[in-house]
């Protein structure tokens, strides 16, 4: 069921291949049809998850290519939600850029599926072996997505955003030759990698590999400057899911793979890892209160918000780490819908300098309002969604590092001051005479906004249902972090399934 | 019975929902029906709750945050303190929304505006019947995202949306405090439950229950507008008219009253706690309100006046008296809310904020005019109007726990009698001074204003039975004073105030002018030049060197270290040109010499 999921956007990529790019509205209308079928697959896997199973399921493996390496996918509870996560912004993303994008539209589809099976690779990944290739795989469409449908500085944004991943993901790569190595089944299967004993000193070298890896990926302050050019110049749809997925990689990269294999490791790094997390959410805030343009602004916003995300994870509290995870949902939706916002006034004005947007409230107040709401999604009013993780996330912080909490919580503040001050300067005060006439969301746009903003209400006012699925997970591994498992007997007892 | 509790929540939040998803297909005759039929039912059921529910009920509806040991559910509770709440939010409310009808008939925005009204109170509601803190906190945030949205409702007018904004900001500030406190408390007790705070708050060390009575205070002083934090509420009378009356001076800007009742065993188990809950109450009393007697835009001199009375609510609660406190918070809905509606009214008439455009409305506007000098006698603590018996209560348990408190209580008394007059001669006595025509209200305007009128006067005959009613709560208490020395005080301030609205007869009907030199008129006039220090000490530093770092720091030096060592790859690059040959069997033969060389440096390192 896995496998068809995460490889059928593939296979629908290899079929448009020999559709002609002229048949448009079929080429749209199958790349949706396909992506919303992967949807509702992972519906299926949401809602036949065994909550109270903290291992992998669904699991499903094939020999390979040898060398021990095989072919294994599953998920547990962490994995879940972001394959949930994954499989809706994906045709939301997609659906917006129906009228965005007005070149190359097949070649565009084709990008956009490829990166849907990367995405989902990625998280279901079993294996550290086919984890890397999915990390790696999904560079690709979104590098020609970037550079080919980007703004006016795409090259630039493309070899900074590829050369700085790369360049993280190459020290990790040779940290994997070093595991593969070293365990004894050479399968890389992680939960066979828990349990290895891995000398202190190559802890740390591995650690520090990895952690670059995924710190880039988050992006965790001073590796962020990739960020800014590549939202910026990127077409709405890469945005949101560079936003909205792939940079909760970094953090997934973290709780999955940095922080249990090499815990001892962690522990000696962990409290540079807290400065770089609180320094990154007032950094962030702070250089996102000071942009002109509104998708650089939120570009800086998600840094300052990953912060939290991070912060939450490397709390060594369960309710921080609870509450990391869902902030990584929250994220995703929130800001997945900001520029999915912002798209829409771009494709309206052709603008996103602030200096020339304002009082767009007035010819546009149904798109004003589902700004307002995001906006209010974003700073964390309680009732929404983004209240519940930071919330957990400072209260299980303030448990174990007062001083952490608090100046974290300083971004409560800061957040509402950068994006307030956005939606007043694109939506309050007089509107420009030449906006006055543009046309408010269409029915397809607002489609596209309702999900989110019912998953927005759904998730503040009851977490429970969502927080059920990955609890166990969680609490799994966080204490195979704290090393408070052995986790050789679990697994070898066919824990599997 | 609890049932009863969701009667009282819902009906608003439906009628919000409603107008935000529907209000485009209802006509406005409808809304103008809809919204303020919802706060009504609201009202209704509240009144029937407060006769049918015998002391406590509480109605679990769901379970909301629960992880690890933390459990918060969303759940209604009705006690004495959350029933008086109830009845006066929903109360205030309703008589609000109908003078809305008239006020903002004209107004384009009219289905946005009552959706955000009916938003608005059930947010306050909500904050009214948590159970807990989170869900205290759910409906404080609310409030504030309405007083947001209300104070800028005119959106396209720079100021209002400044001022909007400026109300968030602010208020987040005071919200980290808030959630400080909540983690704190979390941290020592493991509940968040008020009753459970307030039932182990004796076994918490007095120095923690300091850190987390004025963490949660600094939250207060921002919803409730106090030193530090009191600069967002005069900015706040951008807003329509009646939505300053209801949030900015009735409901909301109380909450933080509300609070530090509701935890009072928190902050009396901390005595410092207590003395900077009065300290600040009374300072912020006197300071704005001098701030209010030199102010000319009619609704500044009332929002100066809340934020000075609210302080005289903070000094009760803090001298110990939590029902006094109470009490002014009730008496003082009706009669601001009053002050504001009247000014509506006449704003509504003129067309201007200026009370220096306005004068010898007295005849044209009867209603308003009777009205006003209603409201204003109620907070002047004249004998036999609402404010008296409030404020006096005050005042008296104030002189038992500290003579400066009572002092500076009494002085403060004098100055809000003198600015309410001041305010009334210069806008209904006298000559008209640039207006033409003026017409009173419209009846969907005076009726709830004549009904704020009648409970100015007789809401503060009951004090006792309201003692009595808040007393299950176990907590309220009241000191004792012989009758004489009791007299004595009263005579004093309401010496002291007879006095001030002589002299504001005197200087501003008799003499016919204010004084309008000297330094201390104008540092008054320019607020102490608070803004301007804050301004100076916080928004430009944080806006200025955040441009700084970024210019400088983000993209001169973290961006141009990447850039750099770009440019040395590329420079390496031509030096490894050589390698580049063009052929793939070249690459091919390197790639594997490659492989080759890292699997024998790892097979020897492993070796």
């Amino acid at each position: 069921m896995i496998s068809v999921m995460v490889f059928l956007p593939a296979a629908g990529a290899v079929f448009l291949l020999f559709v002609s790019g002229k048949r448009t509205g079929f080429i749209k209308g199958f790349s949706l049809g396909i992506s919303s079928g992967v949807f509702l697959l992972a519906v299926w896997l949401f809602v036949n998850f065994n909550p109270y199973y903290p291992l992998p399921q669904f699991v499903e493996r094939a020999r390979w290519i040898g060398f021990g390496l095989n072919y294994h996918v599953g998920t547990d509870g962490i994995s879940l939600v972001l394959v949930a996560l994954t499989a809706l912004l994906s045709p939301l993303a997609l659906a917006s850029s129906f009228r965005y994008i007005k070149e190359r539209e097949k070649e565009f589809y084709i990008m956009l599926l490829l990166l849907e099976t990367g995405m989902l690779g990625v998280f279901v990944a079993q294996n550290l072996f086919l984890f890397y290739i999915f990390w790696e795989a999904m560079l690709i469409p979104m590098y020609f997505i970037i550079g080919i449908w980007g703004g006016e500085r795409k090259l630039y944004a493309t070899v900074k955003f590829v050369l700085y991943t790369m360049a993280g993901s190459l020290l990790m790569l040779v940290g994997i030759f070093y595991l593969w190595k070293l365990s004894p089944d050479h399968s890389l299967y992680f939960y066979r990698l828990y349990s290895l004993e891995i000398p202190h000193q190559a802890q740390i070298l591995l650690f520090l590999a990895f952690a670059l890896a995924f710190a880039i990926k988050v992006p965790l302050f001073p590796f962020h400057t990739w960020l800014p050019d590549a939202h910026t110049e990127a077409p709405t749809a890469g945005s949101v899911l560079l936003a909205g997925i792939l940079l909760k990689m970094g953090g997934y990269g973290f709780l999955r793979l940095a922080m249990p294999l090499f815990p001892e490791a962690f522990r000696l790094f962990l409290p540079y890892l807290l400065v770089l997390s609180i320094v990154s959410i007032i950094y962030g805030a702070a250089m996102a209160f000071v942009q002109e343009d509104a998708k650089r602004l939120i570009a800086y916003s998600s840094v300052s918000h990953l912060g939290v995300v991070m912060l939450g994870i490397f709390a060594l509290s369960f309710r921080a780490y609870m509450g990391g995870i869902y902030q990584m949902l929250n994220h995703g939706l929130s800001t997945g819908a900001l520029f999915l916002l912002i798209g829409m006034v771009y494709e309206r004005t052709h603008t996103r300098d602030m200096k020339n947007l304002g009082g767009l409230a007035r010819p546009l107040p149904v798109l004003a309002a589902f700004l307002m709401v995001t906006v209010l999604s974003s700073v964390g009013l309680p009732g929404l969604n983004g209240f519940v993780g930071e919330f957990l996330v400072f209260l299980g912080t303030f448990e174990t590092n007062r001083v952490a909490a608090a100046l974290a919580a300083l971004g409560i503040i800061l957040a509402a001051v950068y994006l307030l001050w956005m939606y007043q300067r694109v939506m309050q005060g007089r509107a420009r005479e030449k906006f006055l006439s543009l046309p408010d969301m269409s029915l397809r746009e607002i489609l596209i906004m309702v999900p989110l903003v019912v998953l927005f209400f759904w998730m503040g006012l009851y977490p429970g249902f969502f927080m059920k699925k990955f609890e166990r997970s969680a609490r799994f591994m966080m204490e195979i972090t704290q090393q408070k498992y052995k986790i050789i007997s679990l697994v070898n007892q066919g824990g599997e399934r | 019975m609890s049932l009863l509790l969701s009667g009282v929540l819902f009906p608003p939040a439906l009628g919000a929902l409603i107008l935000i998803l529907l209000g485009r297909l209802l006509s406005k005759r409808s809304v103008s029906w809809l919204s303020p039929a919802a706060v009504g039912i609201s009202f209704l059921t509240s009144l029937l709750s407060f006769f049918l529910i015998k002391g406590k009920a509480s109605l679990y509806l769901f379970p909301w945050l629960s992880v690890g040991g933390l459990q918060v559910d969303f759940s209604l509770l009705w006690d004495p303190l959350s029933s008086i709440m109830a009845l006066t939010v929903s109360g205030v409310s309703f008589l609000i929304h109908i003078y809305s009808v008239g006020y903002m008939g004209e107004d384009p925005g009219y289905r946005r505006y009552f959706a955000y009204l009916n938003l608005f109170t059930f947010s306050m509601l909500l904050l009214v019947l948590a159970p807990n803190l989170p869900m205290m906190f759910v409906g404080w945030e609310g409030v504030g995202l309405c007083s947001y949205l209300l104070i800028g409702f005119w959106f396209e007018k720079e100021t209002a949306a400044n001022a909007g904004k400026k109300a968030f900001i602010v208020n987040r500030v005071g919200d980290f405090g808030f959630l400080l406190g909540i983690f704190l408390l979390f941290t020592l007790l493991g509940n968040l439950n008020f009753d459970y705070i307030n039932y182990h708050a004796n076994s918490l060390a007095p120095s923690a229950a300091t850190a987390a009575a004025l963490l949660l205070f600094l939250g207060a002083t921002g919803k409730s507008a106090q030193i530090p934090l009191y600069i967002w509420l005069p900015d706040a009378m951008e807003g329509p008219t009646p939505v300053s009356a209801l949030i900015h001076a009735a409901t909301m800007v109380t909450a933080g009253v509300y609070m530090v009742s509701r935890l009072f065993p928190l902050y009396a188990r901390s005595g410092l706690a207590l003395n900077v809950v009065a300290w600040v109450g009374i300072i912020t009393a006197a300071f704005a309100a001098t701030i209010a007697l030199v102010q000319n835009d009619i609704k500044r001199v009332l929002a100066y006046s809340t934020i000075s009375q609210i302080g005289y609510m903070f000094a009760g609660v803090g001298v110990g008296a939590v029902s006094a406190g109470m009490f002014h918070l009730f008496t003082h809905a009706f009669f601001k809310s009053l002050l504001f509606l009247a000014a509506g009214s006449v704003i509504h008439a003129l067309g201007t904020q200026d009370m220096r455009e306005m004068g010898g409305l007295r005849k044209k506007m009867p209603i308003t005019f009777w009205v006003f000098t209603i409201a204003a006698l109620a907070i002047s603590g004249i004998p036999g109007f609402a404010g008296f018996f409030s404020k006096d209560q005050i005042l008296a348990q104030a002189y038992i726990r500290s003579k400066a408190i009572w002092a500076i209580g009494v002085v403060t008394a004098g100055l809000t009698a003198f600015y309410m007059f001041r305010l009334i001669f210069m806008t209904f006595f006298g000559e008209p001074r640039g207006w033409k025509n003026a017409h009173e209200s419209p009846p969907v305007m005076t009726g709830p204003m004549l009904v704020l009128a009648f409970f100015s006067v007789v809401s503060g005959w009951f004090f006792s039975s309201f003692h009595g009613w808040l007393k299950p709560l176990g907590y309220i208490h009241l000191e004792e004073l012989p009758e004489s020395k009791e007299a004595l005080l009263m005579g004093a301030s309401v010496g002291l105030a007879l006095l001030a609205i002589g002299l504001a007869w005197w200087i501003y009907l008799k003499r016919g002018k204010g004084f309008h030199t000297g330094f201390i008129h104008k540092l008054l006039l320019n607020k102490y030049y608070v803004d301007e220090i804050y301004n100076a000490a916080f928004v430009i530093p944080y806006r200025e060197g955040s441009r700084l770092i970024s210019r400088y720091f983000d993209i001169g030096i973290i961006d141009g270290t990447v850039e750099g060592s770009g440019r040395l790859t590329l420079q390496g690059g031509r030096l490894m040109s050589f390698f580049q040959s063009g052929f793939l069997k070249d690459y091919a033969l390197w790639m594997a010499a490659g492989v080759v060389l890292a699997l024998f440096v790892m097979l020897g390192r492993a070796l």
